[in-house]
């Protein structure tokens, strides 16, 4: 749900990293902070654990420029990725504009991006959205390990409907601002189909 | 309700951050703010230069969503009010109709009674606001004023620039 505000000018989306436990949402967010002028970024709030594991969300705020005398702002959110945290993840969905689904290359951890697929379809569903209509884009993340799940059968698994797909590296960065960037274009052309 | 864009123009948001400010004034609050259920920041007013509103509007979204779920748990349907209790700063927080949240900063210069009055005489009219509101912009949508929107001619230049 975008929020744009006519009196300052102001357009404001929310995009949601989703993925199963441990496959880089935070370190997506991390490295787009890292990278950002420090006058486009706000803080990095992280509610985690003592053992850095996410516990509720991750939020960036970017302020990315202006697009026709607007100022356009992405709110960037992770859900914590661990099954039993179901009922906080839900909650991280409301009024989202763009998903970016972080899968793990590694061949043991495709049950867990199928299932982790299917939750967010389920969780998104409950909320009144449907996951093929919204602004949505895959990233394949640590293609730097050796031996990882080759894109045919990741695209076979979790993207058969073919949307936008990223390889990447979130650790250095590979692949980060492209797959930021491919959503973002998706969630301002849909604003364009309605306003 | 739930998926629609929330589009506030000149004249609303005016009259809104009018309520904000006398809600500010009468209840002798240090700042009042309002986000929407998704954590974007409508409006605040007072004392916010050093504060750092875009995350603390994500964050009581964060908190309302959470206290929301465990009050369906409960079995009931929202908690209404939050209040939280600091050394020197306070934090009452309500809800707008159905997806407004309206935070009041307040410290031991008034008290949490006439902020609770206070409030709650505010959320009447902020509803009556965000009603005209949604129905003003289901109302330009059907009239499609497509042409007038600055959103029509969005290119993919436009996008490239945002991350150059």
């Amino acid at each position: 749900m975008s929020f744009i505000n006519y009196s300052s000018r102001e357009l404001n989306c929310k995009i949601v990293y989703y993925g199963p436990g441990l496959c880089g949402k935070t370190t997506n967010l991390q490295y787009i902070y890292n990278k950002t002028n420090p006058q486009q970024k706000g803080k990095l709030i992280s509610l985690a654990t003592e053992t850095e594991r996410t516990l509720f969300f991750d939020f960036l705020p970017l302020a990315l420029g202006e697009i026709k005398g607007f100022k356009v702002r992405f709110h960037l959110y992770t859900v914590p990725g661990q099954m039993f945290y179901a009922a906080s993840r839900k909650l991280i969905l409301k009024g989202v504009d763009g998903v970016v689904f972080v899968a793990d290359s590694q061949a043991e951890r495709m049950d867990a991006n199928m299932e982790s697929l299917d939750d967010l379809q389920i969780n998104l569903s409950e909320q009144g959205y449907e996951l093929y209509s919204l602004p949505f884009t895959m990233q394949y993340n640590k293609r730097d390990i050796p031996e990882v799940v080759p894109i045919e059968a990741l695209n076979e698994a979790v993207n058969t409907t073919n949307v936008p797909e990223f390889e990447a590296v979130a650790t250095t960065g590979v692949g980060v601002f492209e797959t930021l960037k491919d959503v973002c274009r998706q969630v301002i052309f849909e604003l364009k189909k309605h306003y | 309700m739930n998926g629609s864009n929330l589009v506030v123009y000149e004249d609303e948001f005016k009259k809104i951050d009018e309520e904000l400010n006398n809600l500010h004034r009468q209840a002798n609050a240090k700042v009042v703010f309002l986000v929407d259920k998704s954590g974007q920041l409508i409006s605040s007013v007072g004392a916010t230069h050093d504060l750092d509103t875009t995350s603390l509007a994500s964050l009581t979204a964060g908190n309302i969503a959470a206290t929301g779920s465990i009050a369906k748990i409960l079995g009931e349907q929202e908690f209404t009010i939050l209040f939280h209790e600091g050394e020197k700063d306070n934090l009452h927080i309500s809800l707008v109709g159905e997806r407004i949240i309206l935070v009041v900063i307040f410290d031991q210069r008034t008290s949490i009674g006439l902020v609770r009055l206070r409030v709650k005489k505010v959320t009447e009219n902020l509803e009556k606001i965000f009603e005209e509101m949604t129905q003003k912009a289901e109302q330009e949508k059907l009239e499609s004023k497509l042409e007038d929107s600055p959103f029509a001619e969005i290119s993919d230049e436009d996008i490239e620039k945002l991350f150059m």
